[in-house]
């Protein structure tokens, strides 16, 4: 496996809030987290809303410090001009109406990112790589969407124009935060498969991050699953979905919508994952110990008082759970 | 079309077999500035006692619109233009396009109940949870007192795994998923034979969605209500309804149980649809979704609305619509008899 261009080492963040009058609180959004994205590798990011994907995401975006831990590219701990940083690593929301500036033509958008970070002044030079860049996201032909402002394009059209302005940086990581939830559904494969194809052409490094696990299994290398804020499992995404270590991960994977199931007892299977567990905790006063040890239907002691460390499977899968630590000892 | 009444559901009051709505030729437009939409054309189906038909489509394809013209919740520039809506309830036959606004009210969450997307937001911020239940339960009951309707607020909280202490929390007090359940306990209240349901767990998580979804199945054995359920998901909806609508553009373009959809979807568009779902634990393959988008319904296509990203189409789909017949509404299933 070759060096990580990007990674986080024990990365927390914790934002004060205010809680009413005079009084604040920390909302603890992401703990401990570590993850490594390597060149033409695919990492995904799983978990539910407020699991801290997304802080997780900004973080490695330079959106904000961590509270502690560090952020490394290629090796290095970053520091220093964030336009530098933002060279290497590019971000794509999950809004596609948001992220364009909508009083501006496509073409202003993308050469906006070519001015200002590859110092392109020349007007055909322009010319040329704005279409070269809508070519490359398949918004073809190119010349009938450069003149186009935002509003006219649908949802996918948008999106891949972001992708296309991503790019325009020349970026080593793409850092995709939702980038298929506000698409309609016909159109979301394509845009997965024009990231699979980014990745394989120009070796980026790909964090998608999702709350849909089957979207995750077919792009995908390894998956990564959140709760909490904190990560609680991750390894080559089959082993992981096949077999997963952490009661959460399992929970998560049996409450997806998987239609190779019908056929049988329609409410028998609903209501095998009936279960009531509760929903995830608050991130202000989150449980002690594991977080999911409050919906673990197999928590024990050590689970309430002290977080479970890192156990690793020889298939390169990891967890933290003391059902784990037990089996391993 | 062949479909089977899920068995032990069909109570002798209501016969076996029996049609709790039929839906004839509904048509809504949206009457604009320029020419009218067409956002529901020519929707015809029917929907039996207990069953839970599911309603697809993407966005813009008409399915929200449908459901407000069945509940007569549309406001203008929607009106509904065309068609009939016959309801068989347990008092008689009606016609919900023709009803009169107090009509109406006498059928509403007695024999008519829906559940919105954000109905969790819906519920009055002031007002206690078991407070709402009472208003509803007595202005329907009129013969109820106020300590039964609270005790009944209770028991229907219950039912949704809500504990009884909770009937005197504001809504805010309660956590979304919470608050959704609430929601679909309040629309099952009055025992309505039809709860509609417009993507009601869209907004929730999926682990929540699942919990939510086992207790509607639960609640529905018990009760015998019938669902629309309308959703973008597919993948779900597979897995939850009996039958499966798929709608496009306006129309819907194929209607089949849940497993024939599945196993053998028929309409070209069912298929790219089905096939925009990666697989969660079967082998994976390459898929490729649908190219192009929905058509801007302003403006739609001549002929059958999905021809302009049909991989399927061939002479004559640009011109002629296809009518929905046995099922199915496309020209490659069509012999030259059934062509309208």
């Amino acid at each position: 496996m070759s060096q990580p261009v990007l990674e986080a080492r024990e990365v927390s963040k914790h934002f004060p809030v205010r809680i009413g009058a005079g009084r604040t609180a920390v909302v603890r959004a992401v703990e401990d987290a570590t993850l490594a994205l390597q060149p033409g590798r695919i990492v995904a990011l799983v978990g539910e809303s407020g699991s801290g994907k997304t802080t997780l995401a900004r973080l490695l975006a330079r959106f904000y410090p961590p509270t502690s831990g560090e952020i490394r590219l290629r090796g290095k701990a970053v520091r220093g001009k964030e336009r530098d940083y933002h060279r290497d690593v590019q971000l794509i929301f999950q809004d596609p109406f948001g992220s364009l500036n909508p009083l501006h033509r496509v073409r202003y958008n993308l050469e906006r990112a070519l001015r200002l970070h590859h110092g392109v002044r020349a007007r055909a030079e322009l010319n040329r790589r704005v279409l070269e860049l809508l070519d490359r996201v398949s918004l073809s032909p190119a010349d009938q969407f450069v003149d186009k402002f935002p509003h006219e394009l649908s949802g996918g059209q948008r999106q891949r124009v972001v992708i296309a302005r991503a790019l325009a940086v020349e970026p080593k990581v793409l850092l995709g935060d939702e980038p298929i939830s506000m698409l309609d559904v016909s159109i979301r494969l394509e845009m997965l498969n024009l990231l699979d194809r980014l990745r394989t052409e120009d070796g980026l490094a790909l964090l998608y991050i999702t709350h849909d696990i089957a979207s995750a299994r077919y792009l995908c290398d390894d998956i990564v699953v959140m709760y909490a804020g904190r990560m609680v499992e991750g390894g080559p995404k089959d082993d992981v979905i096949a077999s997963p270590l952490h009661p959460y991960t399992k929970l998560l994977i049996d409450s997806s919508p998987d239609p190779d199931r019908i056929g049988g007892d329609r409410d028998a299977l609903f209501d095998s994952t009936a279960e009531d567990l509760g929903e995830p905790p608050s991130l202000i006063d989150p449980p002690s110990g594991c977080r999911f040890h409050p919906r673990c239907p197999f928590a024990m002691d050590v689970c309430k008082t002290a977080v479970p460390p890192r156990t690793e499977l020889p298939n390169g899968q990891w967890t933290h759970c003391w059902l784990q630590q037990e089996e391993t000892r | 079309m062949i479909t089977e009444p899920a068995p032990g559901l069909v109570t002798a009051a209501t016969g076996p077999n029996s049609t709790v709505l039929s839906v004839r030729g509904l048509t809504v437009d949206y009457l604009t500035d320029g020419a009218p939409v067409r956002a529901c054309d020519d929707v015809s189906f029917t929907l039996r006692r207990g069953e839970i038909l599911g309603v697809a489509g993407e966005s813009g394809s008409g399915k929200s619109t449908l459901i407000t013209a069945l509940t007569r919740l549309q406001r203008p520039p929607a009106v509904t233009t065309e068609g009939s809506i016959e309801f068989h309830s347990r008092d008689g036959s009606v016609d919900l396009v023709s009803l009169s606004a107090s009509e109406l009210r006498a059928l509403r969450w007695t024999s008519l109940a829906i559940v919105l997307q954000s109905a969790m937001d819906a519920l009055n911020p002031v007002m206690r949870i078991g407070a709402q239940f009472v208003d509803v339960l007595r202005s329907h009951d009129k013969g109820l007192g106020r300590k039964d309707a609270w005790a009944r607020a209770s028991e229907l909280l219950g039912m949704v795994g809500i504990s009884a202490d909770r009937v005197r929390s504001y809504p805010h007090e309660l956590s979304g998923g919470m608050r959704q359940r609430a929601s679909i306990a309040l629309a099952l209240a009055c025992g309505p034979e039809l709860v509609v349901m417009d993507e009601p767990t869209t907004a929730v998580d999926v682990v929540m969605q699942r919990q939510i979804l086992a207790q509607v199945l639960r609640l529905r054995r018990e009760l015998g209500f019938s669902v629309v359920f309308v959703t973008h998901d597919l993948s779900l909806l597979l897995e939850l309804a009996d039958r499966i609508a798929i709608m496009y553009a306006g129309r819907i373009v194929e209607i089949d149980t849940a497993h024939s959809l599945y196993a053998n979807p028929r309409h070209p568009y069912t298929r790219g649809l089905r096939d925009s779902f990666p697989p969660l634990r079967s082998p994976l393959r390459r898929l490729s979704g649908i190219p192009g988008s929905p058509p801007d319904l302003r403006n739609p296509p001549a002929g059958c609305a999905f021809h302009p990203r049909c991989p399927d189409r061939f002479e004559g789909c640009d011109q002629e619509r296809p009518l929905l017949v046995d099922g199915v509404a496309c020209r490659l299933h069509q012999s030259g008899e059934n062509r309208a």
